[in-house]
Formats: C-alpha cells, structure tokens, sequence
C-alpha cells in the first residue's frame, strides 16, 4: 500500500482510510454529507495525488497523443487543457484522462491511479511508432483539487495569477504558495468549480497548510473520496471501472463528444463505423421513484420483467435527496421519461431516465 | 465511542436492550460510525418469527449497504416508524431514537451469544 506525501495529515485530521487504486487514501473527515455541502456551497480540499501524471514532450509529442487518444488535439491551445479518452484496439476505453498542453511540443497528461500502469505500457506501446519523450511523474507529483464556488475566493492571497478570471479547463504555471513552477488548471470533479494545483512531492505538507490558513475565512474543509463520488455523480461524470471500462465504447457511454473523427486515432474505423450504424445500448441517468438506492452492478429491468441492463454507479444524493443512478440500457429504452426498474434485493423498484446533470447550478 | 453497559451487543454490531420478553434492538455506536451518514432504513419484517442471525432488514448509507441482523429468535412485533421519516436517527441517537425493531423473544430463546459492553468495545476496540 502506497502513501501519499499527506497520509499523515490525514490521519492526524482523524480521517477514515481505506485502500483505493493501491493508495492509501482518506474516504471521509468529519462525514460525508457535511463535506458534500461544504464543496458545492464553500470551498473544500481533495488530496488526489494518487492521479497519475505523464509528460510528453519533443516533435512527435503532438502525433502520438492524436493517435492516442480520442479527442481532437489540434483544438488545443498552449494553457488549455482537454478532456478526453485512450481508446484500445477493441472498442472499449484503457481510461479517461486530462490534456494539457504547454506548448506545441510539452503535455501533461493526467490518468486514473487505478490505470497508471496500463497507461503508461499502452501509450509506450503506442509510441513505438511516434518516438515521442515520455516521463512518468506520477510518484513525485502531488494534486490537491480545490473545488467548490468560494475556491478562488480561498485561494488568491497565495498567488499573482488572477484566479477568478481563469477561464474553465485552462491553466497556468507559476508561483503559487511561494512554491514555483506550480499547475494550477480550472478543472474538476466535482461541478462545483475550482482549481486543480500541481506541485513536487516535497511541497506537499507546506502547501497543505497555507491553502487551509488562506482559505479559513471561507470555511474551507478536507474532502474524502466518498464525498468525491457523490459529487461526480450529481454531475453525471463517468468513473473509470465504473461506468466505463475497457468494454465499453466512449459512444455508448455518451462521450462521443469527446470522441472527434476529425482526426484519426487507435480503432476510430470501428468507432466511426459503430458510430453511423447506431450504438445497442447507452448509459442513462436515472432517479429512482420507489424507494430504494441504486448501486453499482445491481441489474436493470423493463416492465416486462426482463433483464435488459445493468446499474454502473448509484448512491443517495445529498443535493436532491434523491436517489441517483447510471447504467447501461438498450438504446430503445434511454428517451428521457422511460421508466425503467432497478432490481433491488428481489424487488423491481421503478425508476425513470433523466437528463444529465442531475445537480443543475 | 459509546457502549453503554445495560445493553447486550453482537459481532455484527446490533445492541440489544431485554425487557422480559421483549429485546429492543439497534445498531451501535461503531457500526452508525463506520457506515456514515444513513439514508434509509428498510426493515419489512415485521410480524415475522426469524431465527437468531437471519436478516432482517437493511440499512444504506450514502455509499454503502449492510444487512441487519436478528441478534436472537423471535417475531418481529414492532419497526420504528420514526426512521421512515429520519434515518438520521441511527446516527444521532444510535441506542434511543435509532433504534429498529421490538422483537418478542422465542420461547427458549438462546441469550448465551451476546456479549456484554465490556467484551463487545474489545472487539471493536
């Protein structure tokens, strides 16, 4: 089991640690409703540094990352970052992931923990043909996410740059904390804005305690990964190995917005053909009616009775109070209205398909 | 962590308060700890005559779902409708307002398991 450079930080907060990804990471503080509150309407702080980073860099930076992954990489400018998936060769996803890019030959791309070693062998693989530098910072990188509406508000008395007017999904490098060469990207997980910080290792602990002193006024709290979940899912982003694994394909998961064929990349023949003929099945979001909580792997019905599909992540949201869910369904059943029924503990219980997010600002 | 000294408790974190022949029964303090903020507490048992370890409910946190129970025979004779409305009960007031069901105990039935505070915060200590 891995630790983060902020495991004792954790522990000292009296967080419950749990195994994730190999890490050992906090899953609450002082309990994860509270937290969840905390970040959509103040400022709270995730440690995440169990996130992989890869640099890749030179003249083929550029073409192996367009075939690598399946959005449009020429629609990036130097500060803009993109999110996007690595297809395999089978029509399924290695993972979902973040692009930045500095300049037309320097990238940052940020993976999962679960896939860091999957990443990396595939896109070595990949670059066999490319001949593109790459470098694994993952073990030395730490990533804090400051999310919520109060962030920059919590954040500008550490830094020069000009927080609030960060446009979303870019970035900028520089001091932050009185730490140098610091990534700070307006990116997130949680739909409540903010800021994602990158910064070596050995500042960890410092910048640590500054964001909290700064960020004291508007209440900002630490952020377990259980309250991480909730509040991606309010928002209807997908969590790799949940919703979307290395058998799904990005359209059925509904991210053919990502998935661009203005460029070709790895499949994107079999995608693009899948594409025209239409997908079988698609990921929903749904609210429960009957009561009862939906949760990752129980099985989807129709009124009929039958099987036709299966949940992919579910939970009680603390912002609705509602029931949530997405899953799996045949595309005949995904118009916003189906009903459709959640098999709970021998129980069909009816739910409805809804549109995405289920949090609306 | 609060384990009062009255009450009998099991490995899988139920408490049980025994009245004559009436067993109160909850969850502990530990058990609402580890499972978080809890949303909803489905018990349709009532009525029921189920054997010591049988399930006889569910409760569901915001990430998680565990079964509950019997921590002795008998018929389930009454669910505390007041964790309908606010299951936040079991994590306010695990062994007052959080409790769950009134179990009217089986002729015979076996006590014996239980432990006593002392050995049940050993376990979980």
């Amino acid at each position: 089991m891995k630790n983060t450079s902020l495991t004792e930080k954790h522990v000292a907060l009296g967080a419950k640690m749990v195994p994730f990804a190999g890490y050992n990471m906090p899953v609450q503080y002082a309990g994860l409703t509270q937290e969840h509150h905390c970040v959509r309407n103040a400022v709270g702080v995730f440690d995440v540094s169990h996130m992989g980073e890869f640099w890749i860099s030179g003249p083929k930076a550029f073409d192996l990352i367009q075939y690598a992954t399946s959005n449009d990489v020429s629609k990036l400018f130097d500060g803009k970052v993109q999110y996007s998936c690595l297809p395999n060769a089978t029509g399924g996803i290695v993972d979902d992931l973040l692009v930045y890019r500095l300049n037309e030959e320097m990238y940052l791309l940020v993976v999962n923990a679960s896939n860091i070693d999957k990443d990396w062998n595939h896109l070595s693989e990949l670059n066999k043909e490319f001949g593109a530098t790459m470098v694994n910072k993952s073990e030395e990188t730490s990533l804090l996410a400051v999310q919520g509406p109060k962030a920059a508000e919590a954040l500008q008395s550490l830094t020069d740059m000009n927080l609030s007017e960060m446009e979303y999904y870019t970035f900028k490098i520089g001091t932050f904390a009185g730490v140098e060469n610091v990534v700070v990207s307006t990116t997130g997980y949680t739909g409540a804005g903010g800021f994602e910080i990158y910064f070596p290792n050995e500042n960890a602990n410092e910048m640590w305690d500054k964001i909290f002193a700064a960020g004291a006024p508007q209440g900002i709290e630490p952020i377990g990964l259980g309250a991480r979940d909730t509040l991606r899912l309010e928002m209807g982003f997908c969590l790799y190995g949940n919703d979307i694994n290395d058998t799904t394909s990005p359209l059925e998961a509904g991210l053919g917005w990502i998935t661009k064929f203005s460029a070709p990349f790895l499949n994107s023949e079999n995608l693009k053909a899948q594409k025209e003929a239409g997908v079988t099945r698609k990921l929903v979001a749904f609210e429960m009616i009957d009561r009862g909580i939906p949760r990752h792997d129980y099985e989807i019905g129709d009124a009929n009775g039958n099987v036709v599909g299966v949940v992919t992540s579910g939970t009680q949201s603390p912002s609705l109070e509602k029931a949530i869910g997405l899953g799996y369904v045949p595309t005949a059943m995904t118009a916003l209205g189906t009903e459709i029924f959640i098999l709970i503990r021998g129980k069909a219980l009816k739910a409805v398909v809804v549109s995405l997010p289920f949090f609306k600002k | 962590m609060n384990f009062p000294t009255e009450l009998k408790y099991t490995k899988d974190h139920e408490w049980v308060r025994i009245e004559g022949d009436i067993a109160t029964v909850g969850v502990t303090d530990f058990a609402q700890s580890e499972l978080g903020d809890i949303v909803f507490v489905e018990i349709e048992t009532q009525g029921e005559t189920l054997e010591e370890h049988a399930i006889f409910g569910t409760v569901e946190a915001v990430k998680t779902v565990s079964d509950l129970f019997m921590p002795v025979s008998g018929t389930v004779v009454e669910v505390n409708a007041g964790l309908e409305a606010d299951p936040a009960h079991v994590n306010n007031d695990p062994y007052g307002s959080g409790w769950m069901i009134k179990v009217k105990l089986s002729e015979g039935a076996d006590l014996s398991s239980l432990l006593d505070a002392a050995a049940y915060e050993a376990l979980v200590g």
